[in-house]
């Protein structure tokens, strides 16, 4: 893509979309609706997760169907360190917590690379539906393990009392949280650009299109995979520990199946392995959601009907009706 | 900790390790012949516990309510096999997560329109309420035995039934090669509508006698799916024997593994926190079980070699 002209239709569209994505809560600033900005925030950090699950998913090929795992420990490491900072109790073997959210980011990040390592290592020796149903497995597992685990609020989840707190910034102002989020997407964004053109995405995606092929070149697939898991993990996380920050909540319900699922459905929406597909994808999503929802306490049936429209007979996604096919396969 | 007590849970472990097979029978059978990975087959459970549940509650009749359930999660999968699932088998394996995780929304969403939000009950037929003795003096529920013995019977029919019936033969001749049983004239579309619906209704079976044991409520499905899931996964997907013996590993493991796990703790760290870590490491156990498998068989114990 790199030497792609500038302006294909494609980059049309998704300078667009990042120009939509942050005028929304402009306007609603001026018009004084705060919900909007909470919107569009939520739009913002569910496309942040997904363009992570579309590192591995789109670009590699690994349908992962157990993200919400990172999705919920990323906002449960936000969760836990507020809860620890704010009662002044300390983590473990007198290490604080802390409100600050560069340091809860790193937090999340690292844990989330950290698990994602031993289970990637596990279910990538496995492929097809095997790893799709092994990634659900671990993601329950660890669904399950908080549901149980009582320290942190159990089924119950966790509150956040006070936003956490970013230097120079008041958080707790909409458009101000509205902002940092969606400098995190554009700068995960910009990542996921550069993974895309660089050699090690080259690897990825020929993994993806021909493991056997790359062996042959010198290239262990498992290696490049493991990497862009514990990658796309770690994207993920980071959304997670930004949407406890914006519920000021966490609970099972982050990492459970559903979220999972959603995660894959954001990406499918807006068009797999698109480097805007999860932007357009959760900007429909959380549309869907608002609009539907006004109209119906049953949203998620008529979610269901136009999901299965779109597998069946719309594929490619939004950016694909929007800016064609794929240049690459 | 008697004798009676251990024998009980062991009973409730293989209770539940049957339950289990019937779900994971059909979505073995769905995945080793269409190729086709099915998350609605939680939805098709929960259909069966709530046809089960109504017409119960209608007739006054378990055994009506039972049929019932057969009978509408059958058609259930049918249907969907004819409108839906027949378009995915050409596809990826995402576009079949996608288009069933679509159907899980819809049938739920429906579920709960046309029933409400509020649990239905079912009671345990007459001819099974009471209880049996046990060795040891402890007492066990009938109607789990007889549970029990509804799987066996299952897993017997299902073995006459793929490896001596012409039926079965087909289902196994589609499963190795569908271009070649097709050309010898079968009608391979109606044989793949038979099979979906065939595992469809073991899956309403599974939910219809489960649900007179805990209460008929929608998303009951989905817990029982991803454990077929894990059960499958460790038996080898396509493998008929290894669902069974996945299934009976995973009931009895995850049983006993509540029950003994926190007992154990307890005798090593202060009852107070051997509780609720044992809990927690107790619904992990299975995940666990199930990971150190896959490290040495990747792809399961009794793999088919499709």
């Amino acid at each position: 893509m790199t030497n792609a002209p500038i302006m294909t239709p494609e980059t049309i569209v998704n300078v667009s979309l990042a120009l939509l994505l942050l005028g929304l809560p402009l306007v609603a600033q001026t018009m004084g609706e705060p919900f909007y900005i909470t919107l569009a925030t939520r739009i913002a950090i569910l496309a942040l997760a997904a363009v992570g699950l579309n590192i591995a998913l789109g670009l590699g090929g690994l349908v992962s169907f157990g993200h919400a795992a990172f999705f919920g420990l990323g906002g449960y490491a936000a969760g836990i360190l507020a809860t620890h900072a704010f009662d002044g109790v300390p983590l473990f073997a007198g290490i604080p917590g802390t409100a600050s959210m560069p340091i809860i980011w790193l937090v999340a990040v690292l844990v989330c690379g950290m698990i994602a390592l031993p289970i990637g290592a596990i279910s990538l020796r496995t492929a097809g539906v095997y790893f799709i149903m092994i990634t659900l497995a671990f993601a329950q597992m660890i669904y399950y393990f908080a549901v149980s685990w009582p320290a942190y609020g159990g089924e119950d989840g966790l509150s956040i009392y006070v936003r956490n707190e970013f230097p120079g910034v008041n958080t707790a102002q909409p458009l101000s949280y509205f902002l940092i989020c969606y400098a995190v997407l554009m700068l995960a964004l910009g990542l996921f650009w550069l993974l895309r053109g660089s050699r090690f995405g080259a690897s990825l995606q020929a993994a993806r299109q021909n493991a056997t092929r790359l062996s042959a070149v010198g290239i262990a697939p498992f290696n490049i995979r493991l990497v862009a898991f514990a990658i796309s993990a770690m994207v993920t996380g980071l959304a997670g520990a930004l949407f406890a920050d914006l519920n000021k909540f966490v609970s099972p319900s982050m990492l459970s199946w559903h979220m999972s699922g959603e995660l894959i459905v954001l990406i499918i929406l807006g068009g797999k392995g698109r480097l805007f597909g999860p932007v357009a994808g959760a900007m429909l999503y959380v549309l869907f959601e608002f609009a539907l929802g006004g109209i119906t306490e049953r949203w998620q049936f008529f979610l269901g009907l136009i999901l299965l429209g779109v597998v069946l007979f719309a594929r490619g996604g939004l950016l694909g009706l929007l800016a064609g096919k794929a240049r690459h396969g | 900790m008697s004798i009676a007590l251990l024998l009980e849970q062991l009973l409730n472990g293989l209770q539940l390790g049957v339950m289990l097979f019937l779900m994971a029978a059909g979505l073995t059978l769905i995945f080793g012949v269409m190729g086709l990975i099915n998350l609605a087959h939680g939805s098709l459970y929960m259909i069966g516990a709530f046809a089960c549940a109504a017409v119960a509650a209608a007739t006054g009749s378990f055994w009506i309510g039972l049929a019932a359930s057969l009978v509408a999660a059958a058609a259930a999968g049918a249907i969907i096999e004819v409108t839906v699932i027949r378009r995915l088998y050409d596809r990826d394996h995402l576009d079949q997560v996608l288009a069933t995780f679509a159907l899980i929304l819809i049938f739920s969403e429906g579920t709960r329109w046309l029933f409400g939000s509020f649990p239905l009950y079912l009671d345990i037929p007459p001819l099974l309420q009471g209880a049996v003795p046990l060795p040891g003096g402890g007492q066990y529920q009938l109607y789990r035995l007889a549970i029990i013995g509804v799987g066996v019977v299952v897993a017997l029919g299902l073995y006459v039934l793929i490896s001596r019936t012409r039926l079965g033969m087909r289902i196994r001749a589609g499963e190795s090669d569908r271009e070649m049983i097709a050309a010898l004239g079968v009608d391979i579309r109606t044989l793949y509508t038979v099979v979906f619906a065939l595992g469809a209704a073991l899956a309403g079976l599974a939910g219809a006698l489960v649900g007179a044991l805990q209460s008929v409520q929608v998303g009951m499905g989905e817990p029982a799916l991803i454990l077929a899931f894990v059960v499958i996964v460790i038996g080898g997907i396509g493998s008929i024997k290894g669902a069974l013996l996945g299934a009976i590993l995973v009931g009895v493991v995850d049983t006993m593994g509540r029950f003994l796990l926190p007992k154990a703790l307890a005798l090593m760290i202060p009852a107070a926190q051997a509780g609720p870590i044992g809990a927690a490491l107790a619904s992990m156990l299975i995940y666990i079980v199930m990971a150190l498998i896959l490290a040495f068989r990747p792809s399961g114990l009794f793999a088919t070699q499709s």
